[in-house]
């Protein structure tokens, strides 16, 4: 395993290792930081932030599905102040490399936001979350649409400096993701985290009723895995010079790898992170495995590699 | 890179009450050293070395249930019952209610199920040697006799109130005298003690005792019936809640409720680490399950 280097570069932003917290499952890093040290990842991705502090939606938020979970969180969150003020800088002051996510409810929030946080210290990049399914109306995620989704990628990217990339988290609930990532990009992303949960409903037994309070929520873990990977292969087919994060049930080394063979240059550990804490740092040593029982010696050399025909050497 | 992993002391609040109980967590595959049932609960003992010396009474166990590469991927939270630092031993109690606690059932000693543990803020004690009643449905007496015994340490007499639907869902009852001054069974079809509910036996006990602080474990409604009534007697409550959890380590955000914080506002808090105790005044009861209007960030307050 010692042959392999994991540094990887995505999108001009160097990373010791290609494995990222997703958004919404590593809260800001501190509670990670007490299982392992945040600091050796790729990079957190925060919790997506908004303008005002949030409540999220009423409980139950959650329920598990095979393989998988329901949640309905609403985005709760204390607002781009307190943000600002307590999380970024403890994890500046960590060492770790810090991936802001934001949501907005309009395209003037996401560019404020975008504003805010480009200008702060520490950031390594921002990911435009505009695929969260937990939202009051449907007609909200931007990630649905390919004009509403490269409005807010044209608004938010004059407002963060050019050396900053700007990743546009995706829904895989659409029609033709390509279409979405090709809009995306000509607004101005530097590359694509796919994908976000994809909406759900669960029923109690009991009540005979819908288990999740927001009714319904977005579908995450392993079971999403094969759906994520179809729609990384897609885009990276279409568009294979664009920097994709890989994002959908990652729990193991091999998993990872799987995204990296269908086109994604890294990845984001999210929901296995309930079940297992310490995931993010098992998946790259594992990543670090599966890489050097194949003889590769980089995670670069395996992006796309699943398109590409020829033997396995 | 192995599944135990090494930790730092962690960067949150210490508590106020307890220094002993900010050093964080553990995740350890524990070892099962024996499961058997009581009642119609499974108290299970597992070897997790350091947990013990951590844990301060009120504090959780989340298990990862199903073993490696589960379907079942959210963690199992219980409170955890005893600990022995001696033999590196933490037990817990459940109850068997659906596939994740019908698999721990099955362990057997040997087995390994990873634990991550302690988690969340524990019952703070009181200053002074203070007359207590703590009162526990089903088996939320688990963290109770731990209680008990650090309340008795500090000179606390100690009133234990255990109350079920009926006695096999009783736990603890035969070594609830060993730790308390005094001892009141409820069951709500009267098979033992008192017929009733908990709430029942308080305010007898509250006059006769001079109790002057309550804590409690146990479903919601009987938190919300006991901080009722210690707010009535105008006595402190600290109340270990019961909520639906993902993750247990404060990540997911799906185990809130509104609670009133020190600056006088309703937050969504978690209970994983702000809790699971929480003082029993400050818990909006009636709202659990709602988001009151009051709450920061609340969709009326135009927090959308």
């Amino acid at each position: 395993m010692s042959d392999v280097d994991l540094t990887t570069d995505l999108a001009g932003l160097a990373l010791p290792n290609p494995v990222m917290t997703a958004s919404g499952c590593a809260a800001a890093g501190r509670e990670l930081d007490q299982f392992f040290d945040v600091a050796e990842l790729g990079a957190v991705v925060t919790k997506s932030i908004m303008r005002d502090p949030r409540s999220g939606r009423p409980t139950p938020r959650m329920a598990e599905t095979p393989s998988g979970m329901l949640n309905s969180i609403g985005l709760q969150g204390p607002g781009i102040d307190a943000f600002l003020a307590d999380d970024l800088p403890w994890l500046v002051q960590r060492g770790a490399r810090t991936v802001v996510s934001i949501a907005g409810s309009s395209v003037g929030e996401y560019a404020e936001l975008a504003g805010r946080v480009g200008k702060s210290a520490g950031v390594s990049a921002i990911e435009v979350n505009i695929s969260c399914p937990n939202v009051e109306n449907r007609g909200l995620v931007f990630a649905c649409d390919p004009t509403q989704a490269s409005t807010v990628i044209a608004a938010v990217r004059p407002e963060v400096p050019a050396e900053i990339p700007v990743f546009a988290k995706l829904s895989p609930d659409v029609t033709d993701i390509v279409t979405i990532a090709e809009s995306v990009m000509s607004a101005g992303a530097t590359g694509l985290s796919m994908i976000n949960t994809l909406l759900g409903i669960a029923i109690d037994p009991d009540t005979l009723r819908p288990v999740l309070g927001g009714v319904t929520g977005g579908l995450s873990g392993p079971a999403i895995r094969p759906v994520a990977l179809r729609c990384v292969w897609q885009v990276h087919a279409a568009m294979p010079d664009v920097p994709i994060i890989g994002i959908g049930g990652i729990r193991t080394g091999f998993d990872a790898l799987e995204f990296l063979l269908a086109g994604a240059t890294a990845v984001q550990v999210g929901t296995v992170i309930f079940h297992d804490p310490g995931a993010p740092m098992r998946v790259v040593a594992g990543l670090a495995g599966e890489l050097a029982a194949r003889g590769f010696g980089k995670p670069a050399e395996v992006v796309g590699l699943a398109h590409r025909g020829g033997d396995v050497a | 890179m192995g599944h135990e992993m090494t930790m730092r002391p962690s960067e949150s609040v210490t508590h106020p009450a307890d220094a002993g109980a900010d050093r964080g967590p553990l995740q350890t595959g524990a070892e099962v050293v024996s499961i058997r049932p009581t009642g119609e609960y499974v108290l299970l003992t597992l070897r997790a070395p350091g947990v013990a010396e951590r844990t301060r009474p009120g504090q959780f166990a989340a298990l990862a249930v199903g073993g490696p590469g589960s379907s079942m991927l959210l963690r199992r939270a219980f409170s955890i019952h005893r600990v022995d630092a001696e033999t590196d031993t933490v037990e817990i109690v459940f109850a068997v209610h659906g596939k994740g606690t019908a698999w721990l059932a099955e362990l057997r000693p040997g087995d390994s199920v990873d634990v991550a543990a302690p988690l969340g803020r524990p019952f703070e004690l009181p200053e002074q040697p203070t007359s207590c009643v703590l009162v526990a449905g089903g088996y939320g007496s688990a963290p109770m006799f731990g209680l008990a015994e650090r309340l008795r340490e500090r000179d606390c007499a100690v009133h234990l109130v255990l109350g079920a639907a009926s006695e096999p869902r009783l736990f603890g009852v035969a070594e609830a005298e060993r730790v308390a001054d005094s001892v009141t069974v409820t069951t709500e079809d009267g098979s033992v003690g008192r017929r009733g509910r908990v709430t029942n036996a308080l305010p007898d006990l509250i006059r006769r005792a001079q109790v002057r602080a309550a804590y409690a474990c146990g479903p919601m409604a009987m938190l919300r019936a006991v901080a009722d009534v210690a707010a009535r007697h105008d006595l402190p409550s600290q109340c270990a809640v019961e909520e639906a959890m993902a993750c247990g380590v404060g990540v997911c955000m799906t185990c809130v409720l509104p609670v009133v914080g020190d600056d006088g506002r309703t937050r969504m808090t978690r209970s994983c680490v702000d809790g699971p105790v929480f003082a029993g005044h400050r818990v909006h009861w009636d709202a659990i399950g709602t988001i009151p209007d009051e709450t920061v960030g609340a969709p009326s307050e135009g927090g959308r």
